[in-house]
């Protein structure tokens, strides 16, 4: 990756309050719609599910976490809102991409201050750390803080807040991986 | 769960087939094969805002946290401004019936944890789950990894489970509302949180200006 991008090959980006202003108007159409909001990590709960319960069948159904998601039908419980919401979720990403010139090759972006190992490492146990926190928290910043708040959810804000603050409270001390 | 339609007939609820209220699924106004199409194009909008919004990049987001960048705060806070009053709006004209929309319920304990535990994700990886998807989608390899460890994060909460099963469910507190617990209406909520959002982007307007100007290496990608 180039480390210095001249003007010209600069990311175009809609403007954010228009962006948001979409984003806002989409929650509602789903609220109209399916009565809930939008969702991200509901779909990988639901994969990993799917593969635990694959492999060690009996494993899944006697763990009290995976058989609350196993459709009691016997059904795969990849047949589900969640997974054609995240399907649409990655291409809707990729023909943004295309269409503002940003769909390419494999590459990994980071600080220049820091290696490409080290922003794996980063990108990784953040990755990590979201599986557990969504877990616990009914949701991640697309399910719990994001459609949730907009529904009112006190649940919602709470991930919301906790969120958003422990980020700028623990903000310092990763500064290095940033800025 | 959500699949399968909630075993509600508009008769129920006193209309006739030709009302249009929704939410249009709960009240099986569009029936049950159109769900994954609906999800498909709910889902395909979402990843392209977001990807569009600049959220393909961990840099761009992580900037909320240095003060070098507040897309993540203008479009979070302008998403939800427009979807509280258009959501109040819809019950107020009463095209969405607000008891069939979904509310998180708030399990107290475990969501406070929860929240924490991302908030160090998310300062540590720089996406969330939704936006590393579309990174991931445009090539970017940390997008994958990311990604990659939301599963693995996801398998190791439900291996150790039983470890903390009780903590999962502490202080319930129901599918309670903001307003609810503040005892005050949901349309006072909204005027506060529109309030909040100006303030909040005016100021991180300012901030955001003065963080620039004595930052060179960030470069937008």
């Amino acid at each position: 990756m180039d480390k210095k991008i001249d003007a010209k090959k600069r990311p175009v980006y809609i403007n954010p309050y228009f962006g948001g202003l979409l984003l806002g108007l989409l929650i509602l159409a789903s609220f109209y719609i399916a009565g809930r909001g939008l969702s991200a990590s509901g779909s990988a709960k639901l994969a990993v599910v799917e593969v635990v319960h694959l492999v060690a069948p009996e494993h899944a159904e006697n763990n009290a976490y995976y058989s609350k998601f196993l459709p009691e039908d016997g059904s795969s419980p990849l047949f589900n809102w969640l997974i054609f919401g995240a399907i649409g979720t990655f291409f809707g990403g990729m023909l943004s991409g295309a269409v503002y010139g940003r769909l390419g090759k494999l590459r990994i972006e980071k600080s220049p201050k820091i290696s490409n190992r080290t922003r794996l490492i980063a990108a990784g146990a953040g990755g990590i750390l979201f599986g557990i926190g969504s877990q616990f928290g009914r949701g991640c910043s697309s399910g719990a803080a994001l459609s949730g708040t907009s529904a009112f959810s006190f649940g919602g804000l709470i991930v919301m807040a906790l969120m958003f603050g422990v980020g700028y409270l623990f903000a310092y001390f990763f500064r290095k991986l940033w800025i | 769960m959500w699949a399968t339609s909630l075993p509600i007939s508009l008769e129920n609820y006193g209309f006739n087939k030709i009302d249009i209220m929704g939410p249009l699924i709960p009240l099986e106004i569009i029936t049950g094969q159109w769900d994954f199409v609906i999800a498909l194009l709910i889902g395909g909008a979402f990843g392209f805002i977001l990807e569009a919004s600049g959220f393909s990049s961990s840099r761009n987001i992580a900037g909320v946290f240095y003060g070098y960048n507040f897309v993540v705060l203008r479009v979070f806070f302008t998403a939800m401004i427009v979807a509280m009053v258009g959501y109040l709006y819809f019950s107020y004209m009463g095209w969405v019936d607000m008891n069939l929309v979904f509310v998180l319920p708030t399990y107290l304990n475990s969501m406070l944890l929860g929240g924490f535990i991302m908030g160090l994700g998310f300062v540590i990886g720089g996406f969330c789950p939704g936006t590393s998807y579309t990174a991931a989608a445009i090539g970017k390899i940390d997008g994958f990894v990311f990604a990659g460890g939301v599963f693995i994060g996801i398998f190791l909460f439900s291996e150790f489970f039983p470890l903390y099963e009780g903590f999962y469910t502490e202080n319930y507190l129901g599918n309670i509302t903001i307003g609810e617990m503040l005892g005050v209406s949901n349309e006072i909520v909204t005027f506060a949180f529109v309030l909040v959002a100006m303030i909040a982007f005016y100021l991180t307007w300012l901030i955001e200006k003065k963080v620039r100007k004595n930052m060179t290496e960030y470069k937008f990608d």
